[in-house]
């Protein structure tokens, strides 16, 4: 599904992200973990064409990223908060992505229906703007609104941050069922090794851009993270 | 601590994306900024012996005197416009061992750097010496240029607290525009003189060195309240942030009609209404319907058609020069999301070019009435209604590519008057002179009319073109999407 060869990413002399190759399959649910600057982020800017690669290139599906933008049909991410239009109503942002995706009103409302537990009574109707809700509250619109339209490959950022713990509960629950449907490719990442690990079947370290370790999920991952990262 | 802030704004300042990009657009300003400064020090040299010659009976300094109220007026006009409190991004630095008092003081002392407050000087000194020289009692001459640094830096305090007051409202010119054009009448219909009273005022202080104590007390009265109020915003819960509103959902679907290009259409349109920055946009279609009865309703124009040109191209383009040129800044808040949703660029800029042309549209048929003062007003503003199509909004969404800096729609900020400076009216400049350009030489050799026929032509053809220019405006645009989704996160 999403294959990278000979990826990297320079700013001047510093080198952020070099990955030799990376495939990841179709309908897998893959993990990033990594410290801060290890480039994560900047893997999921490059697979969503938001950044121009040094060297190599991502392809999904067949496509390369930079080259076409034909993978933006079934491609959908949040990453933070400017993905969010913040003068709009959540429901008027659902329709929004909804319109860009092929969705009508009633789709989206359909749709909607099974959030009503995530949203927990905050988030529709409320007559507030986005740029009015709690940052939480703004994770969850831009987490659900990257569903929006079954695209096949989901991209998360640190989709765990700032949510309250009812909510990560709820949010590791829907990416377990998401990964259950074989059609879904979901891109994760996150500095919550518990929580990666109770998610994705696969987990890659990043650190300062190199890949050092890619585990299949096993109940001695969480340990082997672990000891990793207790330096 | 005073060097902590000044550090932080040069690297603000010199650090930021906008600044790096434009160059060109900076130098132009400070080049302006300059040509004033010299124009005011000449006239400051010249303007005792040149009022000596002109009218030998009366006073030059009473003369002088009597004209202060006008700039004084001006003054005020000018500095709403063009001079912002000075912005810095306080709330990080709250939690620091930092006295609010501190920042507060900082704020406004340094808004007494301004340049405005300079200005003026540079003609009043040397007025002054030329005083001097000609017999003038010192003391006397002295005073006077104190009262005038005293009133100049009341209006520049003044001036906060109208801006203070403005930014509460979303007619937010309107306050000003009234209190300076009722001062104005006033003045004007004789019913209050307060040209002779300002300049009685100043006459007197200067002839009596102690009345000083009124300016400097008006001066420090101003100077408390601006402390008063900036201290009291100091606090993220209030004024650093603002008041959710209640939302309002409007009903767009009429715009379901114009296709694939509805959604961001009513995106828009909702952005119009919801956003403090582009709303004033709209404000502005009153403020330039209105433009052409300055010019038709006198006499003096009515011989001078080529005006019509000029103005048909303000009146029906002024949205499209107000909202166009931050095309596409508007949408830098969540620029990345759009670029990676499932959306193609060009309806993207479709559907602005469509708000923008149905501003021009609208602005027409509402100037209609200006047919009163004459038939070929409609003519001209007709053909500036097909010219701004044609080629005005193409090339300012050209232009955008090349758009570096960020809009912040959420304007949290209290001290936030970002973006309505000087520099957004000179974009502007080039779309209203170059077809004025292109008309004067058809003019003078040929006729009216065939300088209409040009410009008519040259907008037909841009319409004619529009899809091969969308094209190869989506290219550009393509070309330099990495540099705007850079510059666009980056806060100014």
């Amino acid at each position: 599904m999403i294959q990278s060869s000979n990826l990297s990413k320079n700013y001047g002399v510093t080198t952020v992200l070099k990955i030799e190759e990376l495939v990841i399959p179709k309908g897998q649910t893959f993990g990033l973990v990594g410290n801060n600057g290890a480039g994560k982020t900047t893997f999921f800017n490059l697979l969503l064409d938001l950044i121009q690669p040094t060297t190599g290139q991502i392809t999904s599906n067949g496509i390369e990223v930079d080259k076409s933008e034909d993978w933006k049909p079934f491609t959908s991410a949040f990453i933070d908060e400017s993905f969010l239009i913040g003068y709009l109503t959540p429901e008027e942002y659902f329709y929004f992505i909804g319109d860009l995706r092929g969705r009508n009103k009633a789709d989206i409302d359909t749709f909607l229906e099974d959030f009503e537990e995530i949203f927990n009574d905050e988030i529709l109707n409320k007559k507030k703007y986005l740029r009015d809700l709690s940052k939480g509250n703004q994770k969850k619109v831009g987490i659900v609104a990257a569903l929006i339209g079954d695209p096949e490959i989901i991209i998360l950022d640190e989709p765990f941050a700032n949510l309250d713990p009812t909510t990560q509960i709820r949010l590791k629950k829907m990416l377990r069922s998401l990964s259950e449907n074989k059609e879904v490719t979901v891109l994760v990442s996150s500095h919550d090794l518990n929580h990666i690990t109770e998610v994705c079947e696969r987990i890659v370290v990043l650190d300062k851009g190199l890949i050092v370790k890619d585990l299949k999920t096993s109940s001695e991952t969480l340990k082997e993270l672990e000891s990793y990262f207790a330096v | 601590m005073i060097s902590h802030f000044l550090k932080l704004e040069w690297k603000q300042f010199f650090r930021s994306s906008y600044w790096q990009k434009s160059i060109a657009l900076n130098l132009l300003l400070a080049f302006f900024g300059l040509f004033l400064i010299v124009m005011f020090l000449s006239m400051g040299i010249a303007l005792y012996p040149i009022l000596k010659e002109e009218f030998p009976a009366s006073d030059p300094f009473i003369m002088v005197n009597n004209i202060l109220f006008y700039w004084f007026l001006a003054d005020l006009v000018i500095r709403f416009f063009f001079q912002k409190l000075p912005v810095m991004s306080v709330k990080p630095l709250l939690t620091l061992p930092i006295k609010k008092s501190k920042i507060v003081h900082y704020v406004l002392g340094k808004s007494t750097l301004s340049y405005f407050n300079f200005l003026l000087m540079f003609a009043v000194i040397p007025f002054g010496i030329m005083l001097i020289t000609n017999g003038y009692n010192v003391t006397m001459v002295l005073f006077w240029i104190f009262v005038l640094i005293g009133i100049t830096l009341i209006i520049n305090f003044l001036n906060f607290l109208i801006e203070n007051l403005a930014a509460k409202t979303d007619l937010s010119f309107l306050p000003i525009i009234a209190f300076t054009g009722v001062l104005y009448a006033l003045n004007y219909f004789d019913i209050i003189s307060f040209s002779t009273l300002v300049s009685n005022g100043i006459v007197g202080v200067a002839n009596n060195p102690f009345l000083i104590l009124i300016p400097i007390a008006i001066l420090s009265g101003l100077y408390f309240y601006n402390y008063k109020i900036l201290k009291g915003k100091l606090y993220i819960d209030n004024s650093l942030k603002s008041k959710a509103l209640e939302a309002k959902t409007t009903d767009l679907s009429w715009t379901n009609k114009f296709g694939d290009i509805a959604p961001f259409m009513q995106l828009d349109i909702k952005l119009l209404l919801r956003n403090k920055r582009p709303r004033s946009s709209i404000f502005i279609l009153i403020i330039g319907l209105l433009y052409g009865l300055f010019f038709y309703p006198n006499p003096l124009y009515q011989d001078r058609v080529w005006m019509f040109v000029f103005v048909g191209i303000f009146v029906t383009g002024i949205f499209l020069i107000n909202f166009g040129q931050f095309i596409p800044a508007w949408d830098s808040g969540y620029y990345k999301m759009l670029m990676s949703q499932n959306i193609k660029y060009e309806q993207y800029l479709k559907s602005k070019f469509t708000l923008m042309s149905a501003s021009v549209v609208i602005m027409f048929i509402l100037s209609i009435p200006y047919v009163y003062f004459g038939w070929n007003i409609l003519l001209a503003h007709f053909v500036a209604a097909v010219y701004n199509i044609g080629i005005n909004t193409h090339v300012i969404m050209f232009a955008g590519a090349y758009n570096r800096k960020k809009i912040n729609l959420d304007q949290r900020a209290a001290f936030n008057y970002q973006g309505t400076g000087a520099v957004q009216w000179l974009v502007g400049f080039p779309l209203l002179i170059l077809p004025i350009l292109i008309f004067l030489p058809f003019y003078y050799f040929i006729s009216f009319e065939s300088g209409l026929l040009v410009l008519i032509v040259l907008g037909l053809t841009g319409i004619v073109l529009h899809q091969k220019i969308m094209k190869l405006i989506t290219k550009k645009y393509l070309a330099s999407k990495y540099e705007m989704i850079n510059a666009f996160s980056q806060e100014n």
